[in-house]
């Protein structure tokens, strides 16, 4: 549904985006995570004709950017990273706005303006001005100006920055709603939990660049961070455990004295849990504890970009 | 929700049809309409400054002012007129800078809605601001004593003279809201045409009176020619000449203006 091949944007002498190329298939969420200034919005202009690429390919729906703006845009919906609705108008006048400009029927869009009203659970507040509105509402108001043009394909930019716990889980909820009603989202977060609980695939960014991408899971294999830890009950035992993890891995194992723990990199899991399983039960080493480790994607997103993963808000116009 | 998540099937529209298209600019014209409207205070202090300037060359100023031939207040007033229509061009700046800034812009250029919608409807809710604001100066113009010399006709030719001006002023405000892209610097920015239109006119003092220097610009400047004619609709008296001109200016400002604003929108960035 989205594709983007090789493309990139400069800004002065800044590489906003450096030969980026991913593919969101229809009907699944995609997840363009990375810190601020990754290029997550700048990419996200490109796909909603806002911006042009300097070189490369991007298309949605089979439309090429360059060449078919004005189609895209009679198929998207754009949900800002600043809610981007009018203070002064009303709920209401905001959505049936929106839905004039799709070119909808009089009738039709003040029919969804209704519907969208009632289902973002703004009906209470449908007449009153939006500087009136909570930022969880702006955001869903956000999100219903989008909707109304019923676009097969939705760019959400950092959906949920900002909001407290609940609203958050709120609008997951709202975007696993879409997603099962068949449209296609591409999502921008700085946020890993945001995108492992969303997208079936993630791609990260990080300074123009693709870091790393695939499913969350792919990516926590892509660090090779999964560890073997085995925790002996007796300290004496700890050389002796050292040695036959150290025989099931071709890297070096780690001792933590304090912790009785011996810890390797391991690269399936399952395989060298249960040999060394064995082997430390036929040399008679008894066990507190013994598992596999798997990275977060947290400790996925530090490896890939080197950066800390701050919850600023992007406020630069990468 | 099945309606609200359920995907249509998907349009190819060529360009905007001519009818779209201004459906497209009712509706942006409303939303600033409803805007202009739910901030009356805005429309107010806009309407406040040339009020107060009559009221300081009237009374205070007009005085040590003679203008041969003519009453004072007959003199300064479509000056002022024009001035009710330049200073609510500020807003037109400052409003699409604040577009711009929080997003709004993002999201209209991402509809598919016609591109030149957005500025047409906005610089035409704005051109009923200025009707609005024009009303009320010329009601306070009557009381403190102008007086239409002329026919009903020429009257409201120079009415309508002085909204055009204003009209083809509202897209330089907006190239400019959308050059400097911050509402700040717009409303100052915005400021320097307003002098320099203004106040080296023939609005205030006939231009015999400025020196040498600046008079071949005071007397040939867009302000200026317009000025002269609406007084000269006003009064009577020779009018062809000058009401030609502006119309000349009018009309050029407005397609350079026009075609500067659409490029700058197309390529808006916050």
């Amino acid at each position: 549904m989205i594709e983007v091949e090789a493309v990139t944007k400069l800004f002065g002498s800044t590489r906003a985006l450096d030969q980026v190329s991913l593919v969101a298939d229809a009907g699944r969420v995609l997840a363009l995570l990375g810190p601020n200034g990754a290029g997550k919005t700048t990419l996200v202009r490109i796909l909603t004709t806002l911006l042009l690429p300097d070189s490369g390919q991007a298309r949605v729906g089979g439309l090429d950017v360059r060449r078919q703006p004005a189609s895209i845009r009679s198929m998207i919906g754009l949900a800002g990273q600043y809610a981007s609705v009018d203070e002064l108008l009303t709920g209401r006048e905001n959505l049936e706005l929106s839905g004039l400009l799709y070119h909808l029927p009089r009738a039709e869009y003040r029919r969804r303006a209704e519907k969208a009203l009632e289902r973002m659970a703004l009906t209470s507040v449908a007449d009153h001005p939006v500087k009136t509105y909570s930022g969880g509402m702006r955001r869903r108001l956000d999100l219903a100006a989008s909707l109304i043009g019923q676009p097969p394909v939705l760019f959400l930019d950092e959906p949920t920055t900002g909001l407290d716990p609940r609203t958050r889980k709120e609008m997951w909820q709202l975007i696993e709603e879409l997603v099962a009603g068949g449209t296609t989202v591409l999502l921008t977060t700085q946020y890993m939990d945001e995108a492992e609980h969303l997208a079936q695939t993630i791609v990260v960014l990080d300074s123009g660049r693709v870091a790393a991408s695939g499913t969350a899971e792919e990516l926590k294999d892509r660090i090779d961070g999964t560890l073997l830890e085995v925790r002996v009950s007796d300290p004496a035992d700890l050389g002796k455990a050292r040695t036959i993890l150290a025989s099931l891995s071709t890297r070096l194992p780690r001792t933590d004295q304090d912790q009785n723990q011996v810890s390797i990199p391991v690269s399936a899991g399952p395989t060298e849990l249960i040999a060394a399983g064995r082997a430390l039960e036929d040399a008679g080493i008894s066990l507190d504890d013994i598992q596999i480790a798997r990275p977060s994607l947290d400790d996925v997103f530090l490896a890939l970009t080197d950066h800390p993963a701050d919850g600023a808000p992007d406020g630069s116009p990468a | 929700m099945t309606e609200l998540t359920s995907v249509a099937p998907v349009a190819r529209p060529g360009p905007v049809s001519a009818q779209l298209a201004l459906r497209d600019i009712q509706g942006i014209a409303r939303r600033n309409l409803i805007r202009i409207v739910r901030t009356p205070q805005l429309l107010f202090v806009s309407i406040l400054q040339p009020v107060i300037i009559l009221l300081l060359f009237r009374y205070v100023l007009g005085g040590a002012i003679h203008v041969p031939g003519l009453d004072y207040v007959d003199f300064v007033v479509p000056g002022i007129f024009l001035e009710t229509v330049l200073i609510g061009g500020m807003t037109t700046a400052v409003a699409l800078a604040q577009d711009l800034q929080a997003g709004m812009i993002d999201r209209f250029r991402s509809l598919p809605m016609a591109r030149s919608a957005f500025l047409a409807g906005r610089t035409l809710a704005d051109l009923a601001r200025g009707i609005a604001a024009l009303a009320c100066l010329v009601g306070l113009a009557v009381l403190v004593g102008f007086r239409f010399h002329n026919s009903a006709v020429a009257c409201i030719a120079a009415i309508a003279l002085i909204l055009a001006f204003g009209y083809v002023l509202t897209w330089v405000y907006a190239a400019l809201g959308l050059a400097v892209r911050d509402p700040q610097t717009a409303q100052m920015a915005a400021i320097l045409p307003m002098f320099v239109l203004f106040f080296a006119s023939s609005a205030l003092v006939p231009v015999t009176t400025m020196p040498g220097w600046l008079q071949p610009f005071a007397r040939n400047q867009p302000a200026t020619i317009t000025i002269n004619a609406v007084r000269a609709l006003f009064e009577g008296g020779p009018v062809a000449h000058d009401l030609w001109l502006a119309v000349v200016w009018c009309t050029g400002i407005l397609i350079v203006f026009l075609v500067l604003s659409l490029r700058l929108y197309r390529r808006a960035t916050a």
